[in-house]
């Protein structure tokens, strides 16, 4: 008796969300056993990481803070991903989101209104769309591959965040340090529950959720999205123009990015400062395709990373866990789940003994 | 039969092999004799490109023995079959586009020659059977001919005992038959065995002296192809007497549905055929047929057509009287042209949808399966549960994946979906491709019925016998180009003639110019 | 300009176009064979982080340049096993290996940070490499007259040995290689290993003669410039050498701007900063628009293959 992979006839739709699952908990058992053998506290790190936060109600705050963005922003990725346009510059656009945001606070500094907080959102959601705009016109004018453009883009951002927080922007009253001024109380994102840290961004992510999980079953722009990713031919076939969805799909994921990134400079942050990219856009692919690809999976793989960014904050403390593991927590994840997809598309069967047949067989290509 | 006493060349007992939800030999036994052209012959579907590739050892049988000259022998690769001397000739070549004749056939060897050595090996053989094929040119610039005499030549340097042909006229004009049956009879006279596959019935009866017949996977029988009718060994093959198509006798065709006026589109890519001046007209209940020989053209004029590639000149293309030569593929619907490509997965449909959402793909429109840009499940559902019993297909339901599909049931849908939605003027190309005879005379049927209520429709071919029973008129389309129509009830559409036409033969000058040519 | 000017220029030029040169080598190889790895910034920073480490607990330069080939093609195997054995999405899988890459390298490179490595100096007589003339040739690290002896290496094994045929056909037509009895996913084993060699070795350049330490992301993406300078360079090793030190010199500008100021005050240096970056996007943009329809990259790039047994 021999096992042996063999396709399934359909993908299995268990499997498709058992895997997530799965690699959560194979990371913990995994990484407590690597980190164990590397010299460090492998299980303590893992209790710290995964499990900590959930027990000590007051960090749950914290995970809605750090989730907020990471949801956000991996709605719109998915929406890309999804189309197989693989925008791996969000940061980029966050950066350039808070940017505008934050130019429309400057040019308001001195006056109040109810207006001023939606301007800088539209401002945040339009500067992201700009910067995702170009990779756009690049891929479907000029057949540019959008991944390097949208990534050379990022590392773009971050020095125009530098030149101005460091030049025009810097505040007259920051002792040279280089901040811009804090936005006033009608340019800050209110507090969602009084006490707390939880602002108004906690609750929008859900709604983006929402709305995105709406439009991608039910409406012609998810359907379109959706056939693009997988069959751009009979996409063309059925009469959705293959630019037109790169244009959507990367205005998508930059607007969310850009407005997670307004949220944030005027939320947690604020104000402008160099530290303010904290990559919440690159850990977004990774919470896109563990929550795969789905606006509610998103919102849970969000809460998980956040977790994992939390709980690496308490083990610095707690037992000294260098904060970078946290990253190889993380991409031990994203690892085991691509390795999972494998069992979403295979399953384990048993062949009568004497064969000697290796693993994998496609369909006969007996048709074609 | 005389010759008993002589081991077989290549004798088969028991192959077995099943894939995922098929069995694609069951029990199969074959015996080829040295110096035999043996056919291996069945419908698509019936287990012989798996066969002869376990014969070859690209895969492995589950069970069932191979015996070589008399000795039993296990073939687990490609390599091992060419140090036998098994040599084959692929129906998808095995070539590389973008490189040299010659490293094609290097990466086909074994042999460790020099390039030189290799090039004077090439030109040796192409003499002593009268090929003609430049060495250095790129794959990407030769005719399908061209290509398939690499893989002949690539064959024939490993001096074989055993050559396999997996239907390889499939890409060639009737000319070319000729003339790859000549180097066949040559081979075989020299003592080479062949293995030739194939379902075209006349094709074997003219060339083979024994042939094999499968049907489902399974042995079916061993015959004298020269001894049979034509018509017992379809049988055979089918499994059933073939049933004629029905259709009303006198028909008499209504207007111009489908217009098309010197339609040209540039080539895509590289690799691509522009397509030049292209001109005809369809009526209300007429079959148009588009034959030719693979890759000259009639995939750039589907898509010309169904509106995935548009044109400048909105007047090249008219859909009762409406010019739509710029309109994209969902207007173009709109406007009552429906299409059906050749490629079923990926193209026509997407194989991990569900077969309602397939629905939605190129029926949103024209069947209100879309309001406001929000879509109506319970409308795709419906219309999808109308398509699987108008056309028997046999799927759980309409939230089955297309992909789960067998070849002939998805093409049966995909026919289903376009002609329910009663277009004016549906394009189909290679519409029994890879399809089963139930469901091909199903489908044949359902595209005579839709004519007679008045559609017109096009037919894009390559199988000849099946347009010059399907359409009322027929034209060749060569390099991009399209003949004159010709009526195929006024035997003015000879096969002579339109095998020449699909040689890119116009006129007697180049006929003449040709036997020139092969003198 | 002077001589005075250019020497130096040159001579901070070539060594900073090393990494990538060495990095593209090895992408190119395994874009030859049909496989996509984004991971190369990940693979790069895993080989620095090992040479740093290594330089600092042994000082064996050799022994530095080995362990981070060995690491960082270990790294690549894991790309490999998720991509070829279990056929998972390139694109995807290579943005997991970049960011497992950034996460090792910081966590593992924490006892290591900002300490001095040695420099691995020019092989050649103090004489010639000191010399104000004659260093433009022989004053440069053996890692740098070893990424120029694999521009021609390269080149002969892809145009004149059969295993290069074999590893070009690969990647050109999958389904026929196999047809024709090549494993298809042994030779794209190798190749991913070996673009994972050379990528550790792109890093090593990095604490043995341009930074010369560990800090966190220190290649600060030139590991996605090096995968731009492979489509750039049409998937050919010479143009791959043109284009690397086309990045050398817009490199070497960004030095001279932090620098000097001078003539470079017209820009704010973020602006010189983000020129590499600019410049990337600029010479994708330049190649796309004179390639018209065809392209030259390999036929089977990035698709998964699953041989049907």
């Amino acid at each position: 008796m021999r096992l042996k992979f063999e396709k399934r006839p359909e993908a299995s739709t268990a499997m498709l969300y058992l895997t997530p699952v799965a690699a959560v908990l194979i990371t913990m058992a995994l990484g407590g056993v690597v980190f164990s053998l590397i010299g460090f506290d492998g299980f303590g790190a893992v209790r710290e990481i995964f499990i900590s936060p959930l027990v000590n109600a007051y960090k749950w705050q914290d995970l809605a803070v750090k989730a907020a963005p990471l949801v956000i922003i991996a709605v719109g990725l998915s929406i890309g991903y999804r189309a197989n346009v693989w925008n791996i510059g969000a940061e980029g656009q966050y950066i350039v989101g808070a940017l505008a945001g934050t130019g429309v606070a400057l040019l308001t500094h001195q006056m109040s209104g109810f207006w001023i907080l939606p301007a800088m959102m539209l401002a945040g959601v339009l500067g992201g769309m700009a910067w995702a705009s170009i990779p756009a016109f690049l891929r479907t004018r000029l057949q540019v591959n959008e991944i390097l453009t949208t990534l050379m883009l990022t590392y773009v951002a971050v020095y125009i965040l530098n030149y101005l927080v460091f030049g025009p922007w810097k505040s007259p009253t920051s002792f040279g340090q280089p901040q811009t001024v804090l936005f006033s109380p009608s340019q800050s994102l209110p507090y969602l529950i009084a006490g707390t840290v939880v602002r108004w961004n906690a609750l929008i992510a859900v709604v983006v959720v929402l709305v995105a999980w709406f439009v991608m079953t039910r409406s012609v722009f998810g359907f379109q999205i959706r056939v693009v990713g997988s069959a751009p031919q009979a996409a063309r076939h059925g009469g959705f123009s293959a630019d037109r969805t790169v244009w959507l799909a990367l205005l998508a994921g930059g607007g969310l990015a850009g407005f997670a990134g307004i949220l944030e400079a005027a939320g947690p942050f604020g104000h402008l400062i160099p530290q303010f990219p904290t990559n919440y856009g690159f850990t977004a692919i990774i919470v896109a395709f563990l929550g795969r690809l789905h606006p509610v999976g998103i919102l849970i793989a969000g809460l998980v990373l956040a977790l994992t960014f939390v709980g690496g904050e308490m083990a610095q403390t707690t037992i000294a866990l260098p904060f970078p593991a946290v990253g190889v927590f993380q991409a031990m994840m994203l690892f085991l789940l691509l390795a999972g997809d494998f069992f979403v598309r295979y399953r384990l069967v048993r062949v009568k003994p004497k064969s000697e047949t290796a693993p994998a067989a496609e369909t006969s290509t007996e048709a074609a | 039969m005389n010759n008993r006493a002589e081991p077989y060349r290549l004798e088969l007992t028991g192959i077995t092999k099943r894939f995922p939800g098929v069995l694609a030999n069951d029990n199969v036994s074959l015996h080829v004799k040295a110096g035999e052209i043996h056919a291996l012959l069945g419908e698509n579907g019936a287990g012989k490109s798996t066969l002869v590739k376990m014969i070859y050892g690209i895969m492995a049988p589950d069970a069932g023995a191979i015996e070589w000259d008399g000795a039993p022998i296990a073939i687990n690769n490609p390599r091992a079959a060419r140090r036998l001397g098994i040599g084959m000739v692929f129906q998808h070549f095995s070539l590389f586009e973008a490189m040299t004749v010659l490293e094609n056939i290097a990466l086909g060897l074994d042999a460790k020659l020099s390039p030189r050595e290799l090039e004077a090996r090439v030109r040796e053989v192409l003499k002593q059977y009268g090929l003609s094929l430049d060495p250095h040119r790129v794959v990407s610039t030769l005719s399908v001919g061209e290509r398939q005499r690499i893989e002949i030549v690539r064959a024939l340097l490993l001096n074989p005992k055993l050559l396999i042909m997996d239907e390889p006229t499939s890409v060639l004009t009737p000319q070319e038959v000729e003339q790859l049956f000549i180097v066949l009879r040559q081979l075989a006279k020299e003592g080479c065995s062949i293995l030739y596959i194939s379902h075209k019935l006349h094709e074997i009866k003219a060339l083979c002296e024994t042939a094999t017949i499968l049907r489902g996977g399974r042995f079916v029988a061993e015959c004298d192809p020269r001894r049979e009718t034509s018509k017992s060994m379809a049988e055979l093959m089918i499994g059933a007497s073939l049933k004629e198509i029905q259709r009303s006798p006198g028909r008499h065709f209504g207007e111009a549905k489908l217009v098309v006026r010197r339609l040209s589109v540039p080539a895509a890519g590289h690799f691509d055929i522009p397509l030049r001046d292209i001109g005809f007209t369809v009526r209300a209940g007429e079959i148009f047929g588009i034959a030719g020989v693979a890759g000259n053209g009639q995939n750039a004029l589907l898509l010309a057509l169904s509106g995935e590639v548009t044109s400048p000149d909105s007047g090249a293309i008219a859909v009762d009287g409406a010019r739509v030569g710029r309109l994209g593929a969902k207007a173009r619907r709109l406007k009552g042209m429906a299409s059906v490509p050749e490629e079923r997965n990926g193209h026509a449909a997407v194989p991990e949808f569900t077969l309602a959402d397939n629905s939605i793909l190129t029926a949103r429109d024209r069947l209100g399966m879309v309001i406001t840009g929000l879509i109506r499940p319970g409308v795709a559902r419906a219309y999808t549960g109308k398509v699987i019993d108008a056309f028997s297909v046999k799927a759980l339901g309409a939230g089955s994946t297309a992909g789960s599909l067998s070849g002939g049931n998805l093409q049966k849908y995909i026919m289903g979906r376009e002609i329910l939605q009663r277009p004016s003027v549906l394009v189909v190309s290679q519409p029994t491709w890879g399809v089963d005879a139930g469901a091909a005379a199903a489908i044949h049927q359902a595209l005579i019925d839709l004519a007679a209520a008045g559609s017109a429709i096009v037919v894009i071919s390559q199988d000849l016998d099946e347009l010059l029973s399907l359409c009322d008129t027929i034209a060749v389309i060569n390099e991009g180009r399209l003949s004159p129509a010709m009526a195929v009830a006024d035997a003015d559409a000879d096969i002579e003639k339109i095998g020449l036409l699909m040689g890119g033969i116009h006129g007697e000058s180049h006929l003449a110019a040709e036997a020139a040519h092969a003198a | 300009m002077s001589v005075d000017l250019i020497i130096p220029i040159i001579m901070t030029l070539i060594p900073a176009a090393t990494p990538i040169l060495l990095a593209a080598q090895g992408e190119l190889v395994a874009e030859k064979s049909g496989v996509l790895n984004l991971g190369i910034e990940g693979m790069m920073l895993t080989g620095a982080v090992i040479t740093a480490a290594v330089m600092l607990i042994t000082g064996n330069v050799w022994l530095a340049i080995l362990c981070a080939a060995l690491a960082a093609s270990t790294a690549a195997l894991i790309f490999g096993f998720l991509t070829l054995s279990l056929s998972a999405n390139q694109v995807a899988t290579g943005l997991a290996l970049t960011i497992l890459g950034t996460g090792f390298s910081a966590l593992f490179g924490q006892p290591f940070t900002g300490k001095a490595v040695p420099l691995f100096k020019s092989p050649f007589p103090a004489e010639l490499a000191a010399d104000p003339f004659w260093r433009l040739f022989f004053g440069y690290s053996p890692l740098v007259y070893f990424s120029l002896a694999m521009v021609v290496l390269i080149w002969w094994f892809l145009q004149r040995t059969r295993p290069g045929l074999i590893l070009r056909a690969v990647g050109e037509s999958d389904i026929s290689a196999h047809s024709i009895g090549y494993s298809v996913i042994g030779v794209r084993y190798l190749a991913v290993a070996f673009g994972g060699a050379m990528a550790g070795i792109a890093g090593a350049c990095y604490p043995l003669m341009l930074t010369p330490q560990w800090v966190e992301r220190l290649t600060s993406g030139r590991g996605w410039i090096a995968l731009a300078l492979v489509v750039f360079a049409a998937w050919r090793p010479f143009r791959l050498l043109a284009g690397a030190y086309f990045f050398g010199l817009v490199m070497t500008l960004e030095v001279y701007a932090k620098a000097s100021g001078g003539g470079f005050r017209i820009l704010p240096s973020e602006a010189w900063a983000a020129l590499p970056y600019l410049a990337t996007i600029l010479v994708l943009v330049l190649i796309s628009m004179r390639r018209s329809g065809s392209t030259s990259a390999p036929a089977c790039l990035g698709k998964p293959f699953i041989p049907a047994t």
